[in-house]
């Protein structure tokens, strides 16, 4: 994790907010832990802590879902994230390479965050967008056919 | 807008908007599916609107305008289309706009830079038919993408929406599994389970509760048709399952639908909320006595959440970890009772088959695999996308009749299908026609549908590599076979792409592979062998090469290639010098440039941007 990023400070109330909007039932858990996740880009600890009081779930149960959903990333992200396609129809068509370039030109390793907090860069398996492939999502923002040598443009348009 | 409470109204009503639709009306169709508005599909449907507006023409008086679902043809985005002559005009740009509105839309003029041309004849194709993509494809499952706008019941309604509820709640429930059973439907998801079986086994449980569920938790690298169905015609997947939920008995259905799919979150909540108002869901549907209801559910992002168990786990908000395959789903399901879970494609293909029954249906495909299935063609192939066809059409069909060949005129190698779990097909079995059966025979198996192309430049192991390493990621951990094996075969087929392979790696990996198909927990895990076992069975020669000789023969395994520049091709142009981020590239302007070997770290920044194809990798 970088060491300039800061650690959002926490809403507690952002918190109760998203808990209260769901019924007290063991299967909204997921649904809200992805809540926190885009409330405040990844789940907060005091967030997890809450959630069990709420719903009377122990914290280890809500710390495994934490850790096993992909989705769901514990420690405070970029803010911007950058998934790099690993499917396979992107994988053939060079995706590899171009991780290998984001990592080289950001100074950062797949899976963490930049040393000034901007982005997160993350392989993902299969965004569903094969026939564009290879495909970068930055954000909310897919980028289709994308090349080697003018991956960083795409990248550039977000410092 | 008040609910609807008969047959009557509901006919009534799909009247009143046909008769609202003006007829011969010329209109604009833009994709709106992911591809496209990747493509900038949204500026191209903005530049239409002003345009349209600028010119003095009214929309829905003059034109029609509606963004729709995924063409399927994405490769090519953004699409649009012009009804009713419809003329199909390709890779859109808001500038071409006033152009196509001017000439196309008021006039009838075609503009041929817009068109489709054929990448081996050169040959130009504007009616959207008429395009070898779409000429060759049976559209059932796909029947309305394209064509409705996905957040309107009215376009779902002109399209026969919902007469498959209607004609189902007619029905006695368990005659609809028996129509679904005469039409030989086999899960779409990936195993082929025979649906109408599935549902009576779920029925002939004695139980109060039910469920039925919706697996949208595509997962499978290179498929991508369920979230083209979600996104692109989300009313067919409830109408679907509402018709499920009255046969098996259930009032409370569930979807679950991938993190990654946000735009197919969204389409199916309103879709869901206008089913809801129009009373197609809640209580009594349709004056009946039959109450059900839909939830949907977001995934987070677990590969093994595909898998039912695991599915089911997930959606009652734990960890999404498989249990043992002895005990049946359509026994103890969700929450411990009985529950059908149906792929998104098989729901959607629900509503045709009741409405134009089972022998309509079965008179597509083949003896074994009734219907069509839709195919997501992609990788090293000229038309990249959506197909849907018959069961039982060739591999070589779909990749050089509806796929154009393979690209950039390179030689055809395999095709992957299946996913993770399924295999690499050689050319040589390319006459195989694809149906469920043939498939597992030759080693792979259909999964969802993905048919990833492979050319000369692809290396098989490292092909195998991948798959291993994806479900080394993915392996929820549970059992030991898959969490601790896959591992090993990874760490196998690492050191055979990076040269320090062994002449018994083969035989190791294949006894891995036995255990694991023998002692795995789930699909996942039985099934990790197949991308070893296809490639070792097809192309043996090729691990060979990497362990014996030391070479990557497609020239992908970067230990084992080098980089070089052919000096008869260079033109001295120096981009590749000043791309190089090891700066060991060298050569004077309009001379030929040298790579240092020894500093190069093989990224392969100069072959992408050398225009001149001289970078050469060995």
């Amino acid at each position: 994790m970088g060491a300039n990023v800061q650690k959002n400070k926490i809403d507690v109330k952002k918190i109760d907010r998203i808990i209260k909007g769901y019924d007290k039932s063991e299967e909204s858990l997921l649904a809200i832990l992805q809540d926190f996740q885009r409330a405040f880009q990844y789940v907060p600890e005091e967030g997890m802590k809450r959630l069990s009081r709420a719903m009377g779930v122990p914290e280890s149960k809500i710390y495994a879902m934490g850790t096993f959903y992909k989705a769901l990333s514990l420690k405070p992200r970029g803010k911007h994230t950058c998934k790099v396609c690993m499917g396979t129809a992107c994988h053939l068509k060079g995706a590899g390479q171009i991780l290998e370039t984001i990592e080289r030109e950001l100074k950062v390793k797949r899976n963490s965050t930049t040393e000034d907090g901007l982005f997160t860069v993350e392989s993902v398996n299969c965004v569903g967008a094969c026939a564009m492939a290879p495909v970068v999502v930055v954000d909310e923002s897919y980028a289709g056919h994308v090349r080697q040598s003018k991956v960083m443009d795409i990248l550039d348009k977000y410092k | 807008m008040k609910a609807i409470t008969s047959f009557e109204q509901l006919e009534g009503y799909r009247e009143r908007v046909k008769a609202a639709q003006k007829k011969d009306l010329p209109s604009v169709l833009i994709c709106f599916g992911t591809g496209c508005q990747a493509n900038g599909a949204v500026a191209v449907a903005e530049a239409f609107r002003e345009e349209i507006e600028r010119k003095g023409l009214k929309v829905d008086v003059n034109v029609g305008f509606k963004t729709t679902g995924c063409h399927g043809y994405c490769e090519n985005g953004p699409l649009v289309v012009l009804r009713p002559k419809d003329v199909l005009y390709l890779k859109v740009k808001p500038k071409d706009v006033p152009e196509i509105v001017e000439k196309s839309l008021v006039g009838s003029e075609i503009i041929e830079k817009l068109v489709y041309k054929d990448v081996n004849t050169g040959e130009s194709v504007a009616q959207y038919h008429e395009i070898p993509f779409y000429k060759y494809q049976k559209r059932i499952a796909l029947r309305n993408i394209g064509n409705v706008d996905p957040r309107s019941i009215d376009d779902y309604l002109l399209c026969d929406g919902y007469k498959g509820l209607a004609r189902a709640l007619t029905m006695r429930p368990e005659d609809i599994v028996s129509e679904v059973e005469k039409s030989g439907l086999r899960g779409r998801g990936g195993g082929g389970f025979p649906t109408g079986t599935k549902w009576r086994s779920c029925r002939a449980v004695d139980s109060d509760v039910r469920y039925v569920m919706c697996n949208g938790d595509e997962g499978d690298p290179g498929a991508f048709m369920d979230r083209s169905i979600m996104e692109g015609d989300p009313h067919s997947v409830i109408e679907g399952m509402i018709i499920g939920g009255y046969a098996v008995g259930a009032k409370q259905g569930y979807i679950y639908v991938r993190d990654e799919y946000p735009l197919a979150v969204k389409n199916l909540q309103a879709a869901l909320a206008d089913a809801r108002a129009m009373g197609f869901l809640g209580e009594n549907i349709l004056g009946s006595d039959f109450s059900f209801d839909i939830r949907i559910s977001r995934g987070g992002g677990a590969f093994v959440c595909g898998e039912s168990s695991a599915l089911m786990r997930s959606l009652e908000g734990k960890v999404g970890e498989p249990r043992a395959k002895y005990i049946r789903s359509v026994e103890k399901g969700l929450y411990d009772k009985p529950s059908v879970l149906n792929n998104v494609e098989t729901w959607n293909n629900i509503p045709v088959i009741i409405r134009n029954g089972a022998d309509w249906y079965a008179s597509f495909g083949t003896r074994g695999s009734k219907g069509t299935k839709v195919f997501s063609l992609v990788g090293k192939v000229n038309n990249t996308g959506l197909v849907e066809v018959p069961m039982g059409i060739s591999i070589r069909e779909l990749v050089e009749k509806i796929g154009g060949g393979v690209l950039n005129g390179k030689k055809f190698k395999a095709v992957q299908t299946g996913g993770p779990s399924g295999g690499c097909i050689p050319d040589s079995e390319a006459d195989l026609p694809v149906d469920f059966d043939s498939l597992t025979q030759a080693g792979s198996m259909m999964g969802s549908g993905g048919i990833i192309v492979m050319d000369e430049n692809t290396c098989m192991v490292d092909v195998a590599k991948y798959f291993i390493g994806f479900l080394v990621e993915e392996s929820c951990g549970k059992c030991t076979p898959c969490r601790d094996g896959l591992p090993r075969m990874h760490r196998i087929l690492s050191d055979i792409t990076e040269g320090r392979g062994r002449e018994e790696d083969i035989e190791t990996l294949t006894e891995l592979c036995d255990v694991l198909t023998c002692a795995a927990l789930c699909g996942l895990g039985s099934s990790a062998a197949n991308p070893v076992l296809s490639t070792v069975r097809y192309f043996r020669d090729e691990y060979e090469a990497h362990i014996r000789d030391g070479k990557c023969p497609a020239g992908v395994c970067k230990s084992l290639i080098t980089y070089s520049i052919d000096a008869a091709a260079c033109t001295g142009c120096t981009l590749c010098a000043k791309k190089c981020p090891q700066q060991c590239i060298t050569g004077e302007r309009k001379g030929a440039h040298v790579i240092d070997a020894s500093a190069c770290i093989k990224c392969g920044v100069c072959k992408d941007v050398c225009n001149f194809d001289a970078v050469r990798v060995e």
